[in-house]
């Protein structure tokens, strides 16, 4: 394990429980863009730069920015008075220790992972385009209906209704 | 180079982490939050399993994470209209408080 690596981990790790854990939901909005950044930083450490730049365009600057309109157009930052878990948290977190584990336990004894260690593959923005519009068109062009049909369901959900204007 | 474990530990860790939060907040937000981190542990399994894969060149693991981000962003954008909405009509988005689907 490189040291880079180690750092961005524990970085990351900790913002999330963060993002998980505050009782103020600006702060776990800020804490969630850390996450996403060392997420990104992952990305590139892996090679794949283009999507660690997507990963920051998308989520820092768009997916971030949403969930802070989301807390400021609902109730604000400020802390609920009663606990922000539910009464059942204990087992929600059994259930999520329960999954770590079984993965971990899965990942630890797989045969199958290589550990050898390949040279940095190709992944440049021109190749990467042109699979966009050769090989994986149709994908491409399925998400960009996807986007239009979310764009408007959601421009239409969060629109006002006509009889509640007065309030 | 870190080895793919060690990518595929830290991945789990968020998973478990994102599965803690969407199951134990009391809030609609946090748990649309959580969801998220779940889906983005994903995409680094996507793209571990993409740089030590036999075929990095045909990068497929690149193609499926960015339809994955197309995908969360579009899900992101209906679940927070959703939660605006709900707020709207009960004045709260706790969601112990919300407990009726009669309009």
């Amino acid at each position: 394990m490189s040291l880079p690596f180690a750092i961005i981990a524990v970085l990351t790790l900790a913002s999330a429980v963060a993002a998980m854990s505050l009782r103020n939901l600006v702060h776990c909005a800020l804490a969630l863009t850390v996450t996403f950044a060392g997420l990104a930083a992952f990305y590139l450490t892996l090679d794949a730069q283009f999507i660690g730049y997507a990963q920051i365009l998308v989520y820092i600057g768009a997916v971030a920015i949403l969930i802070v309109f989301a807390i400021l157009l609902t109730q604000g930052g400020d802390a609920p008075r009663q606990s922000s878990f539910s009464a059942s948290s204990v087992v929600g977190v059994g259930i999520a220790v329960a999954v770590f584990g079984l993965l971990s336990g899965i990942i630890l004894t797989s045969r199958a992972l290589t550990h050898e260690i390949r040279p940095p593959p190709e992944a440049t923005v021109r190749q990467i385009g042109n699979q966009l519009m050769g090989k994986f068109i149709l994908p491409l062009e399925v998400v960009g209906l996807l986007l239009t049909a979310a764009l408007i369901g959601a421009v239409l959900i969060a629109m006002r209704e006509k009889q509640d204007k007065s309030r | 180079m870190t080895p793919l474990t060690f990518y595929l530990l830290f991945s789990a860790l968020l998973f478990a982490i994102g599965l803690a939060g969407a199951l134990t907040r009391r809030n609609a937000i946090l748990v649309l939050v959580g969801i998220e981190l779940m889906l983005n542990a994903a995409n680094l399994n996507l793209i571990a399993f993409w740089r030590y894969g036999p075929h990095p060149e045909a990068l497929t693991g690149i193609m499926f994470v960015l339809f994955s981000i197309g995908v969360a962003a579009a899900e992101a954008a209906v679940g927070l209209a959703l939660i605006i909405s709900i707020y709207r009509h009960y004045g709260t988005t706790d969601l112990n408080r919300i407990d009726s689907m009669k309009g």
